[in-house]
């Protein structure tokens, strides 16, 4: 194995919160890597844990338990100026832009602030830098002095992605940069997504509730289900050889947009269990169509099935076979 | 009307502007729309493009700065856009129910959802409280809610729970049309997922017409007839599901199709329309897409386009593509 080309190696990270009503789980013991250059989708529910995760591997909030090794070094382990170094290069980008974006501050500031708070440049070099980024982006020059209400959303996600890319980092967690935008403007926002990528040869751990926007842009896919990732494997492996159910489910409930395509779909019962306390167990027990009372006496571990290919199934085998015949 | 006994609601010419303080927002253009008895629409197009003012004049429940500027919307042969208050009154939620994008915020937060149902049911029907009571329970039953919750409050729900009692009380008064205004839009696609299967059943069962306004053109190929693609104000091309996702034929059409990621492509870049909607107080002369249009010729910014049928059913308002087609076939 060489360990050079991993970037970031998440190993039993948990991230719980105290709430009134007991321990919210919303991480609990997530194991996965990240390659340099490549881009982790990680997609899941809302309440699955996906954006806490993106904020912990960051250091935006603090770990419960576990390691993230970036680099090998162990970043959970970082103080002061390291903790700094490691706010430059490892970088993120928020879901709505209207709420990530000071309303008081132009476009220009906006950009100039990481760089600012860095002590990256000043004056004339300073703004030759935020024009430079505006290019990069794909902002229109006569927009320096705009401020965020007077764009549209596609826009405004463009001043965020410059303040992510401001500090020239090389992993960015785009936690959701897309759901907020129409389809049209999500498109031209992807295009750039990717061709910064290839460019510049940036880290993306690339977080969505929309799978046919996950498995565009990703070379490999994790899917969260309460906290837990139930099954992770490459782009195409996770559409064509689906092992854990409630992916299964999850793939078979988008709407596919074409004509007379009909799908058997997996309806599930319920909704999502709470993450307060939860059982010892599979998490997706409660819904599952195959369960068995193994599953809800053991928590199911993260299996390699196939090269690459992970479930968190006490009965993967089974069901796989059983999809084949 | 002479058509009535097929045509359950029928929009011409539908302009409404928006009179703000930084000038007249023509959120809705002489638009012509109309629904069958039975059918199912889908209302397609991106935020502004007046899919939501559209559902909102149907019910003739545009208000200040709102403006109906012209047109007529015949609804069972009665134009509601003259109507008494009093009647229009009688036809929302009796007759015409909506569905809202955002079902946590659609309902009230201290009311109990079986006091929110059964609100409908004595408003439209004449019916004691116990029974308005008991028809509740019963509709709570039919969107697949247990019994025993429905003294609860729609906080103690989650979101997808929130959205059948909202559909619940929208079906209440078994309506002949019912709007769903983004009814998915904030639910997770296992949900989203149950409570479209829900409104299909329903549907069915009720055989109720339905106008489903969305962005999503999965829910559109899924759940409806026929299909309506909005721009800017007006529709550019309307035909039924199967030939609209065959054969789409306008610019903007094939644009949308082209922008959503596929699942079966491979391709890495999304072919992408350049450009944005155009600014809703200043809309362009001609045709409203032709700034961002690849095919645009000068007359397109002069005149305004308008519907052809290019196959039966199959409307669209491109003069150019509509040329073009007849020469490739």
């Amino acid at each position: 194995m060489n360990s050079t080309e991993r970037l970031l190696e998440v190993r039993g990270l948990k991230k719980f919160f105290k709430t009134k009503k007991g321990i919210l789980h919303a991480v609990d013991n997530v194991s996965f890597d990240v390659h340099r250059g490549e881009t982790l989708g990680l997609v899941g529910e809302s309440g699955c844990g996906k954006s806490t995760l993106g904020r912990v591997v960051i250091r935006l909030l603090d770990a419960t338990g576990g390691q993230v090794f970036y680099n090998g070094e162990d970043i959970l382990k970082y103080r002061g100026q390291k903790l700094w170094d490691l706010r430059r290069v490892a970088q993120i980008v928020f879901q709505d832009p209207y709420s990530s974006l000071n309303p008081r501050m132009s476009v220009s500031s906006l950009i100039a602030e990481p760089l600012e708070v860095n002590n990256i440049c000043k004056g004339a070099e300073k703004e030759a830098r935020i024009r430079k980024l505006m290019d990069t982006v794909g902002l229109a020059q006569r927009l320096y002095n705009a401020y965020p209400h007077e764009l549209d959303g596609g826009r405004r996600q463009r001043i965020g992605i410059a303040r992510a890319l401001a500090l020239e980092p090389e992993f960015i967690v785009l936690d959701e940069p897309v759901s907020a935008l129409d389809v049209c403007i999500q498109a031209q926002i992807l295009n750039l997504l990717i061709d910064l990528q290839e460019d510049m040869g940036y880290t993306y751990i690339f977080i969505s509730h929309d799978l046919s926007v996950v498995k565009h842009i990703s070379d490999r896919i994790a899917v969260m289900y309460l906290g837990c990732i139930v099954e992770m494997a490459g782009y195409q492996e996770i559409f064509d050889a689906t092992m854990h159910p409630y992916t299964k489910a999850l793939l078979s409930a988008i709407p596919i947009p074409k004509f007379g395509v009909k799908r058997e779909r997996i309806l599930l019962e319920g909704d999502v269990p709470s993450p307060i306390n939860p059982p010892e167990g599979c998490r997706f027990a409660g819904r599952c169509h195959y369960k068995k009372d193994l599953c809800m006496r053991k928590t199911p571990e993260l299996r390699e099935m196939a090269s690459g290919h992970f479930v968190a199934c006490h009965f993967a085998e089974e069901l796989f076979e059983g999809r084949k015949n | 009307m002479s058509d009535s006994n097929k045509t359950l609601l029928d929009i011409r010419d539908l302009s409404v502007d928006y009179e703000t303080d930084s000038g007249t927002v023509y959120a809705v253009r002489n638009l012509n729309l109309s629904l069958g008895y039975g059918e199912s629409l889908g209302l397609v197009g991106e935020t502004g493009a007046g899919k939501t003012t559209t559902a909102l004049s149907i019910m003739q429940l545009i208000t200040d700065p709102g403006k109906y500027k012209s047109g007529e919307i015949y609804f069972e042969g009665r134009d509601m856009m003259t109507l008494p208050e009093m009647e229009k009154r009688i036809i929302r939620g009796g007759e015409i129910s909506m569905i809202f994008q955002d079902p946590m915020t659609s309902l009230n937060p201290v009311i109990t959802v079986v006091r929110q149902i059964a609100e409908v049911i004595s408003l439209h029907e004449n019916i004691t409280p116990d029974d308005a009571r008991k028809k509740a329970i019963e509709m709570l039953e039919v969107v697949g809610i247990r019994p025993d919750r429905a003294d609860d409050y729609p906080h103690q729900f989650s979101g997808g729970m929130c959205q059948r009692v909202v559909i619940a009380i929208a079906l209440a008064c078994n309506p002949q049309l019912l709007i769903a205004d983004e009814p998915t839009t904030a639910l997770d696609v296992t949900i989203q997922a149950q409570v479209l299967e829900l409104m299909k059943e329903l549907k069915e069962r009720l055989n109720t017409s339905l106008i489903m306004i969305t962005h999503d053109l999965g829910i559109v190929a899924e759940t409806c007839d026929r299909v309506a693609i909005m721009y800017a104000g007006n529709v550019v091309e309307t035909a039924g599901t199967e030939s609209l996702f065959t054969r789409p034929m306008h610019p903007y059409t094939t644009g949308l199709f082209d922008s959503i990621p596929d699942l079966d492509s491979k391709e890495k870049r999304l072919k992408v329309i350049p450009g944005l909607m155009p600014d809703p107080t200043l809309l362009p002369v001609g045709c409203s897409f032709a700034p961002r249009c690849t095919f645009a010729c000068e007359s397109c910014e002069r005149n305004k386009p308008t519907m052809v049928e290019v196959h039966p059913g199959h409307w669209v308002a491109c003069p150019v593509v509509v040329e073009k087609g007849g020469v490739s076939r």
